[in-house]
């Protein structure tokens, strides 16, 4: 069915030959090591000087140096672990426990007909909800403690693991469940040891989801609703014009953000490395 | 034992794969089902291998399964279908876990299955640090480990290149030679299927009906002669005659899936 094209004399066989141009370039970047770290060192230092040279006002933005003095303060004075060991308290509460229901519910929809018809339905209506809004009913319901600060992290936490859970689940090539089914793995195997690892990549994605969500609804919820925690400190730091100390929460903020994702870092290259 | 294709039809929807397809796979018979792509052969061997429950007809076992077999009705898959988060000794191991082997017992067949296949050097690797060739041979030592009596086999070396095909061939030559194992060989590539096979099972385009049975009028250990290369590329020349016009009008097909 290939037919060939019309052979053509070769005219320029006496021709000086000429090299093929290069069009390969480009389209792979890749990440250097430093650059990262001198960039974040060159924006720290212009801060530094613009706040040094009082070209901005340090009641507004104040210098790093300032920042750096206010987190110190608060280190050695105690409030820093007072108001952190609450924060922490609250996620980990709250993460664990929208963790273990997301991971159940996610497992349950992901491998039965009854739950997803039914888990997807309610999951889809429920998902795009700002959880912070709950917060008031949940109160209402739960009191004004700790519970609904748990409550509202847990609620953020579920659903973000219970969707990455039964992507995850979907995500397991049909071909090694077969494969297993032809061996007469019992469910219970296949779930454990083909569904489960399977599903692991997906599973710790969407941890990293979660935590950034926890971390969010956290600091919203202390910020609504209470006396100690770090959203509660930025924002009496914020009332007070302190904005070295709401600075150094959010500088706090995001080191305790990074330390998470570095958790998941390790966790992934502990249980990934098979990637 | 025997395995029994019962007029076995199967529909995906509205679309028609498989039409009233019967035949038998014999104790130590190997059989190898060809036809143009599309046809329904794999479609078949999952419905023979119980993978797949059929619109009409049914896969059916006649007489007893050898005592020691595990897992009589075995695949080896085209894609090896290994678990990518276990080393080759933990996927031979893995149909293992759930069966009444002992714990030394176990670690015999599994060595033995690494022997056999020349990956004993190889069982701590994962299957992302292995070539191909080398994944099929997992495939295989685990399909080996439950002792099966007849291997499902889905164009295991479809996914190889042509050096590689050629050696594991010649490995698959050697393993079904002794006629302990039967095989349905599901395959594209009449090469393999009458260096193979003792029977060959020609499909037509879809929906896959039987268009002939051929015989290989010769034991395999008579095809390794050098007098048997033209009289196998004859058969081949034959069975082509047989699929080519199928094979055009399969590759011509518009799909309206």
């Amino acid at each position: 069915m290939l037919e060939r094209a019309p052979s053509g004399t070769n005219e320029q066989a006496t021709e000086a030959p000429r090299p093929v141009e290069f069009r390969g370039a480009g389209f792979t970047p890749t990440a250097s090591r430093y650059a990262g770290w001198v960039a974040l060192a060159i924006v720290i230092a212009v801060w530094q000087l613009a706040g040094s040279a009082g070209w901005v006002n340090p009641l507004f933005l104040p210098a790093p140096s300032a920042i750096a003095v206010a987190i110190y303060k608060l280190a050695t004075s105690g409030a820093l672990w007072q108001h952190l060991s609450w924060s922490i308290m609250r996620i980990g509460t709250g993460w664990i426990i929208g963790t273990v229901c997301g991971v159940i519910v996610g497992f349950a929809i992901g491998l039965s007909t009854i739950a997803r018809g039914v888990g997807i339905t309610f999951i889809s209506a429920l998902f795009p909800i700002p959880k912070i809004a709950l917060l008031p009913l949940l109160i209402l319901w739960l009191g004004i403690g700790e519970e609904p600060k748990i409550a509202t992290i847990a609620l953020g936490v579920f659903f973000s693991t219970a969707i990455s859970v039964y992507s995850g689940v979907d995500a397991v090539p049909r071909n090694l469940i077969r494969m297993a089914q032809s061996f007469n793995v019992p469910f219970h195997a296949i779930v454990r040891r083909v569904i489960w690892p399977g599903a692991l990549p997906s599973i710790l994605a969407g941890f990293r989801i979660t935590a950034s969500v926890a971390l969010l609804l956290v600091v919203s919820a202390e910020m609504i609703g209470a006396q100690y925690g770090i959203g509660a400190f930025v924002l009496q730091a914020g009332n007070l014009m302190q904005t070295d100390q709401l600075l150094a929460g959010v500088v706090i903020l995001s080191l305790f953000g990074l330390a998470v994702g570095r958790l998941i870092n390790l966790l992934e290259a502990r249980l990934l490395h098979w990637r | 034992m025997d395995l029994i294709a019962d007029h076995i039809s199967h529909r995906f929807g509205a679309l028609e794969v498989l039409d009233d397809v019967s035949f038998t796979v014999g104790a130590g018979e190997v059989v190898a089902i060809v036809g143009p792509s599309g046809c329904g052969k794999s479609t078949l061997l999952q419905v023979l291998g119980g993978l797949l429950r059929p619109s009409k007809g049914a896969a059916e076992l006649r007489g007893a399964p050898p005592a020691d077999s595990l897992n009589p009705l075995t695949f080896v898959f085209q894609d090896f279908a290994l678990l990518p988060w276990s080393t080759v000794e933990e996927n031979v191991a893995f149909p293992l876990l759930h069966t009444p082997l002992g714990a030394a017992e176990r670690r015999a067949v599994i060595d033995d299955a690494l022997r056999r296949t020349g990956l004993t050097d190889f069982r701590a690797a994962y299957p992302k640090q292995l070539s191909g060739g080398m994944r099929q041979r997992v495939g295989i030592a685990r399909a080996l480990a439950v002792r099966p009596a007849i291997l499902l086999m889905d164009e295991p070396l479809s996914a190889l290149d042509s050096q590689t095909r050629e050696l594991l061939m010649e490995d698959f030559v050697r393993l079904l030679a002794d006629g302990a194992m039967a095989a349905a060989y599901v395959t594209h590539n009449l090469d393999e299927a009458v260096r193979l096979a003792d029977r060959i099972v020609v499909l037509s385009r879809r929906p896959g009906r039987i268009r002939e049975i051929v015989t290989i009028p010769m034991t395999r250990t008579e095809r390794g002669g050098a007098d048997a290369r033209g009289r196998l590329a004859a058969l081949q020349g034959d069975l082509w005659s047989l699929i080519r016009k199928e094979a055009i009008d399969a590759e011509r097909e518009v799909q309206h899936a």
